[in-house]
């Protein structure tokens, strides 16, 4: 007999959806937790006395669905907050305000093609929407209710009308310029709209094929693609997510690292009959869910050896390189940012998409560039549990920084990196570098060895057309059970990716519950 | 600019095939110039008379050239695991010094190539194949940290001798000890100063072995072994003697009945193993080998098609023929994938793909045949056989009969 | 005055297959072509005394057979010939040569790698699985996904079936090869750096992505799709140049009773009634006809020819906004001899085949990196090919002609137009780079000619010198190209058409595009179809 029906490896948003999904059933549910607490990527540190943060920092598409299932109200999560408004900054002071409906300082040209932009990704979006939380079935030998995903699919493209139907089979693989260049003419009002489209991805403006679909999938949240900062916090969420899972009977274990997936062998094949903890300890259960990345969860968890050749040869060819690094600044007083009334808002560095586009050329041979391009955000202005009073704390998104730097990272490249972001940000917010208490800076090297995802990558591994829907991560692992019975996906490396969405948990415990 | 090594004098150079290790020999007493080539090497059709070599076989004994095959070392700590999971047999019940033919599949359960595994020591072993191997090796090998892949294709000649006079040429040769070789078993024996590997296998149905052995002493153990085989008919044999012989035995043979799944494109043109017949290589017993759940699954549906051996009435050789299931030719059923008129037991036989349905019914060949440049059809009415077309005792009679 | 039932723009070789077949239906057709020779990209001139240079393209691989047959184009002059051997050249100097005999290519790519000589295999499978399937569509009008007409649905219907017939797992791995980098495509099959940027480079012919792009892999099956006799991915030369190909398709329209008329640019299409009527050229001669049929690119047909008030709203925008990037350059060189290449036999087999200055991923993409920045790299990739080794008619006999296909080459300069000071400069860097892997070629060279895409747009009128007509990017393929809703041939005024690699299935020399127009023109004039199915491609 099984200690457990379903060990969840990892306490992220996405294992710990899982594990409330499961137990609300009944199940007997471990969630077992590398870290001392919960949250994965999402989990609020203290990264010097007083100060804290979380490396996502923000919410743009957390699910409706799974806070209403998980009445996630009820332990402490209180919406996803206000809308802020991106801004793209200008060091001359003369920055452009994205807000949902209408564009601020920028021309009226484009003032007024924000408006058809907005109602067009919308519609896109829109269209999309339903599938992001459903399990996409495969193209195989499908069953009546897979195929009425498919067709719900196209009637729902076709529901669009005609126009934007072909429309949207057109530009759903546009690289991010010619999207822009076709609505805008401002450059950096350009950059600043590309950024949701890049962020977290092996992309430049000017790759084709997988940027709308990043769009179009952050634009699901309740502010359809506009970031905010819950009242509560990111913790809020996590703490929720936690309160949810155990109190609908799910154990979640802290520090208890898991060293392997306990595979059995008979006559029937393999198994997953549970894991083993770094510690020596060997729990058991029916199942195992990981919301660990596919590469940590089958090459190192599983062993390449339980699993077929070309499926463990696609899981090794996923493409995981991380290219964004993370700036945690703690700040003894309030920025002043020039020319800015508010500086609660998600502010973007690049002034025009060549920045971006010449930051990833350097990357993609193993560098970063000499000019960094960044996403700026005060979560203490929100959130004001993350520093003490009147102090603050500045977190940064910055692209493009690989996890395999050429040469490695040695202190002297994260010197020169952080010198590099401190004088761009210096260059934006003046006297910004006095305020500056403590700085923290998290390569991808280092978002992969405190996190424990591969290449410390933010989606697990690389959100792109050949990596999405049944594909996500490779076909034979695209709706959460895997070729290894007893073992199921979890995380964002599943369909439909990574980011505060819930996805990934909610499908999943759909999938084993079915 | 690279200080590459010169250019050969000859420009054509690098359009010309390899020579194999015993090229220098072959080539002498190749009176036919009847080459062709394999994995990059030059490689003989024939030398004199495809039949008299086909005969050699059957009558006294013959070599042939398998330089040309791929050979693997695997080797380290995981290299049974790694194999083990490879293939669909059961190699942890491989011993030492012993040899296991089997074939390895897709994760569709599709066969990407067959060969032969020798286990040459606790932790080494030796794979052959037909087709260059070292891509779907290395991508087998990860999860594998201890093992080692060395592709030894070219650090070893291999001379296999077949026919019934085979052992009595060895013993002459001096190999002590010999008799009590069984098949599928390896031995070795000192040769001028390096180590000769015999080991008893084969690809024609009939008695016979195939030597290993450090190139350096190629040439010398082919004189020896010609010199030992004199009075014994020794000859060497091509393609295509090989290819009546290991018809006659039922065996498989590359790009005729198989079609290497990774290098096939069109949909399920590839084969799996009860497809061609060769269930018996799958071991439902381990937990885990590459294709197991797709395997699992056709045995329960049945393969699509499967491979028979056909007795076809007359003499004309159904080489190419299409299938049906009635002499009006209703429905195809399937194919032809090699034919030929058994000089041995003076039958007209075949191996034939055939839709798995349809073995239930009737298996009509319809026959194109040529008289002086003109065309004629015929249609017949074929037996399937179970058992191969030649098969004699002595090939697995141990001690072998001796010649003298 | 005259009035035809069809006027075509241009004389490339889309316009005259276009024009062929409406002419062998019994339509009375006119050509109307801008400079006084036809062929527009497709076009063989003598640019030296006894050299005849294919200036723009160069190699054939696309050309349908079937057209090629039909038109009976082997009377009217055409013979393909196809290529033996090519080279490529790494950034060390070290070559990869690809022999036409399979052994041999096997041997010398296990010189460079034992692991990438066996995986070729797979790679070459691969390729060819995912070419079999778009070869099928290229003589085929692209259905519209948003269409409810029964001949739509039917479309669909068989494109469905031909992708659910790869299998399931292929038909996942086809979207790899669709959206995916060629770089990235291409680290799942090989390891050796000279075999992948060997096997890349065609990835980034013509196109304003790099190696690294996603979308590339796709661009380099555009480029291998072709066949020659069955042959898949074969690429062959014409016998007399490019030239050759639309003088066949010229007399064979004319065979069919066609007219021609070179000098004649067009200033303007003539709508009237919301119907196109004819064209108005440029020495003010005005051509009248039931339908007007552009072999123009969509950019220059709309935003060029056309008057935006004759368009109805957003078809200007449309054309503004599609994607036409100039990316490629050309030097033409005539020879005294032929040129000796460094770690290359002196073999005339490899020789009757092309050279290809790959270098390495890193250094293609590093040439796009540049094109990029509005300049050209000074280790640029060229494509090169020496047609005078097995063409006796293009070079005095022991003299030779050297096609150089040269990515990238920007349509603009970051700091200006193109001069040609600035030109000259851009064919330097190219012969600086050969004589780095033939030293003594500068001696050899009698003439040459260079063209940016400054010159390939003012001589041929592609916009940006674009060689495709447009890019070939998932956004404009097959029903988006070129613009959704207008992917089958029908243009946005009645009576207009469209039949140029704007249009499916794109650029190459292929005939297919002005082959589909036909048929649809015809069918919307009810008359009975000229244009043949595709019957020639591998089953």
């Amino acid at each position: 007999m099984s200690n457990y029906d379903t060990i969840v490896i990892g306490a992220g948003h996405n294992g710990l959806i899982c594990a409330a999904y499961l137990a609300k059933k009944g199940q007997r549910v471990l969630v077992l937790e590398a870290a001392p607490a919960a949250g994965g990527l999402a989990m609020t540190r203290e990264f010097h006395p007083g100060f804290k943060a979380s490396v996502a920092h923000s919410l743009n598409q957390f699910s409706g669905k799974i806070a209403a299932d998980l009445n996630l109200k009820a332990h402490g999560f209180d919406s996803s907050g206000q809308a802020m408004p991106t801004v793209a900054l200008d060091p001359d002071g003369k920055h452009i305000s994205i807000s949902d409906d209408a564009l601020q300082g920028a021309g009226e040209d484009d003032a007024a093609s924000y408006v058809k932009y907005r109602k067009a990704m919308k519609t896109f979006a829109r269209a999309l929407e339903p599938f992001w939380a459903k399990t996409m079935p495969g193209v195989g030998n499908n069953s009546l209710g897979e195929l009425m995903t498919f067709g719900q699919l196209g009637l729902r493209l076709r529901m669009m009308g005609k126009e934007d139907m072909l429309e949207f089979l057109r530009v759903a693989t546009l690289p991010m310029r010619d999207l822009m260049d076709e609505y805008f003419s401002d450059k950096r009002l350009q950059a600043a709209l590309s950024w949701d489209g890049l962020v977290g991805a092996k992309l430049a403006p000017r790759s084709p094929n997988s940027a709308v679909f990043g769009l179009l999938y952050r634009m699901i949240g309740e502010h359809q693609g506009m970031h905010s900062i819950p009242a509560s916090g990111i913790s809020g969420l996590v703490n929720a997510l936690q309160g949810a899972a155990t109190a609908a009977g799910a154990e979640v274990r802290f520090d208890a690292p898991v060293k392997r997936v306990v595979v059995d062998a008979d006559e029937n094949g393999l198994r997953a009959s549970g894991v083993e903890l770094v510690g020596g300890e060997t729990v058991t259960a029916s199942r195992v869910v990981s919301s660990a990345d596919p590469q940590t969860t089958f090459l190192k968890l599983v062993g390449a050896r339980h699993l077929e050749i070309e499926f463990a040869n696609r899981i090794q060819r996923l493409r995981c390189e991380g290219y964004v690094a993370k700036l945690h600044l703690a700040l003894k007083g309030a920025p002043n940012i020039p020319g800015l009334s508010d500086a609660n808002a998600r502010m973007i560095i690049a002034d025009q998409p060549d920045a971006l586009e010449f930051a990833f050329d350097d990357a993609k041979y193993g560098g970063y560039s000499q000019n960094p391009v960044m996403e700026v955000l005060l979560p203490s202005l929100t959130d004001s549990s993350l520093a003490p009073a009147g102090q603050h704390v500045l977190s940064a998104n910055i692209m493009y920084v690989p996890a395999n730097l050429k040469g490695g990272w040695t202190d002297e490249a994260r010197a020169d990196l952080s010198r590099r972001v401190m004088d761009t940000l210096e260059a934006h917010i003046p006297g910004l570098a006095d305020l500056v208490v403590h700085a923290e800076l998290l390569t991808p090297a280092d978002l992969e060895s405190q996190f424990r995802v591969t290449g410390g990558h933010w989606h697990h591994t690389e959100f792109a057309v050949d990596q999405m829907l049944m594909m996500r991560p490779t076909y034979e692992a695209g709706q959460y059970a895997t070729p290894l019975p007893g073992l199921y996906l979890c995380g964002a490396g599943s369909h439909p990716g990574g980011g505060l969405m819930g996805g990934p948990g909610h499908n999943a415990a759909h999938e084993i519950l079915k | 600019m690279t200080n590459e090594p010169a250019m050969s004098a000859d420009p054509f150079q690098g359009e010309r095939p390899r020579h194999t290790h015993f090229h220098e020999r072959q080539a002498a007493l190749n009176v036919r110039e009847a080459w062709s080539a394999w994995n990059g090497f030059r490689f003989a059709d024939y030398y004199y008379d495809p039949e008299y070599e086909y005969f050699c076989i059957r009558n006294f004994c013959g070599t042939y050239d398998i330089c040309p095959m791929q050979k693997y070392y695997i080797s380290g700590p995981d290299a049974a695991a790694m194999l083990d999971r490879m293939v669909t047999r059961d190699i942890k019940k491989l011993n030492v010094n012993r040899v296991t033919y089997c074939v390895w599949c897709t994760d569709e359960g599709r066969i990407v190539d067959d060969g032969t595994i020798f286990r040459i020591s606790e932790d080494t072993y030796m794979l052959t194949c037909g087709s260059p191997s070292v891509s779907w090796l290395r991508k087998s090998a990860i999860g594998f940290d201890d093992v080692t892949i060395t592709d030894m294709t070219d650090e070893i000649a291999g001379l296999s001798l077949q026919g019934p006079t085979s052992y009595s040429t060895l013993k002459a040769m001096g190999l002590e000890g010999l008799e009590t070789l069984k098949p599928f078993g390896i031995m070795r024996f000192p040769f001028n100063g390096v180590e000769l590997m015999v080991s008893r296998t084969g690809f024609t149905g009939d008695l016979g072995y195939e030597l290993w052995i450090d190139p350096s002493q190629a040439l010398a153990m082919w004189d020896a072994l010609y010199a030992a085989g004199k009075d014994f008919g020794i000859h060497p044999y091509g393609e295509t003697a090989t290819d009546m012989a290991r018809l006659e035995a039922g065996f498989i043979m590359p790009d005729m009945e198989l079609s290497e799944s990774l290098k096939t494109i069109h949909f399920e043109h590839d084969q799996s193993p009860f497809e061609l017949n060769l269930g018996w290589l799958v071991d439902f017993k381990k937990p885990h080998f590459n294709g197991r759940r797709a395997l699992l699954e056709e045995r329960e549906r049945g393969p699509k098609w499967t491979l028979v051996k056909l007795d076809i009435p007359g003499n004309k050789v159904a080489e190419g023929a299409i299938m049906y299931d009635t002499e009006d030719c209703d429905n195809e059923i399937g194919y032809v994938t090699s034919a030929m008129w058994s000089p041995s037991v003076k039958a007209n036989i075949a191996l034939a793909m055939i839709k798995t349905p349809a073995l239930k019914g009737d298996i009509w060949a319809e026959i194109y045949y040529q008289k002086e440049l003109r065309y004629y059809r015929k249609m017949a009415l074929c037996e399937v056989k179970d058992k191969p077309f030649w098969m004699p005792a002595r090939t697995r009679q141990t001690p072998p009969e001796v010649y003298s | 005055m005259k009035r035809y039932d069809a006027v075509i723009i241009g004389a490339g070789h889309n316009g005259l297959t276009n024009a062929a077949y409406l002419a062998k239906a019994g339509l009375d057709v006119m050509v109307v072509e801008k400079n006084d020779y036809i062929g527009g990209a497709a076009v063989t001139r003598e640019m030296h005394e006894g050299w005849f240079y294919s200036s723009c393209s160069y190699v054939c691989s696309m050309m349908r057979q079937a057209i090629h047959r039909d038109l009976d184009l082997a009377k009217h002059g055409l013979l393909l010939v196809p290529y033996l051997g090519t080279v490529a050249f790494g950034d060390r100097g070290e070559t990869l040569i690809e022999y036409t005999d399979e052994e041999a290519s096997y041997n010398e790519l296990k010189k460079h790698s034992p692991h990438d000589a066996d995986a070729m295999h797979r790679f070459q499978a691969d390729l060819g699985r995912y070419a079999q399937l778009i070869r099928k569509t290229l003589l085929r009008t692209p259905p519209d996904p948003s269409s409810f007409k029964p001949r739509d649905i039917k479309e669909l219907l068989w494109l469905a079936k031909e992708f659910y017939a790869l299998g399931e797992r292929e038909l996942y791995e086809y979207v790899r090869f669709f959206t995916m980098s060629a770089a990235e495509f291409l680290e799942d099959y090989f390891e050796n750096d000279l075999v992948k940027a060997a096997m890349a480079s065609p990835g980034i012919i013509g196109t304003a992505l790099g190696v690294y792009s996603p979308g590339s892999a796709y661009v380099l099956l555009h480029h291998v799709m072709g066949d020659v006799d069955g042959n898949v991915g074969a690429w062959g030369l014409a016998r007399g140049g490019m030239g050759a190909i639309s003088n066949a398709l010229c007399s064979a329209m004319k065979a069919h009773g066609g007219e021609l008329r070179t000098g004649s640019g067009v200033q303007q299409i003539l709508v009237k009634g919301g119907k196109a009527v004819g064209v108005a050229l440029e020495n003010g001669d005005e051509i009248y006809a039931d339908i007007v049929v552009s072999n123009l690119d969509a950019r220059r047909t709309f935003t060029k020819v056309m008057d935006k008030n004759d368009l109805p709203d957003g078809i200007y925008e449309r054309a503004e906004n599609f994607k036409i990037r100039g990316s490629s350059g050309k030097v033409n060189i005539a020879l005294s001899g032929m040129p000796k290449f460094n770690n290359v036999p002196d073999n005339p087999y490899i020789n009757r085949g092309g050279q290809g200055f790959v270098g390495s991923l890193e250094t293609m993409e590093r040439a796009y990196d540049c094109w990029k920045r509005g300049t050209w790299s000074d280790d640029p990739f060229i494509e090169s090919v020496i047609p005078s080794a097995w063409d006796p008619t293009v070079a005095p006999a022991g003299k030779h002609w050297m096609s150089n296909f040269i990515q990238y080459c920007p349509p603009k300069l970051a700091d200006g137009e193109w001069t040609p000071e600035k030109r000259d400069a851009f064919g330097q860097t190219v012969i600086d780079k050969i004589e780095r892997f033939s030293p003594g070629f500068k001696d050899l060279i009698v003439h040459m000619e260079v063209r940016t895409p400054h010159e390939i747009e003012n001589e041929i009128g592609l916009t940006e010198g674009n060689i495709f007509q447009g890019e070939l990017t998932i956004d404009q393929l097959l029903f988006n190209r070129p613009f959704p809703g207008y992917g089958q041939y029908r243009m946005p005024v009645k009576n207009m058409y469209m039949c140029g690699s704007s249009t499916h299935p794109g650029g190459g020399v292929s005939s297919a595009c002005g082959a589909n127009a036909a048929r649809e023109i015809l069918l919307d004039l009810k008359r009975p179809n000229t244009v043949p199915e595709d019957d020639c491609y591998d089953e």
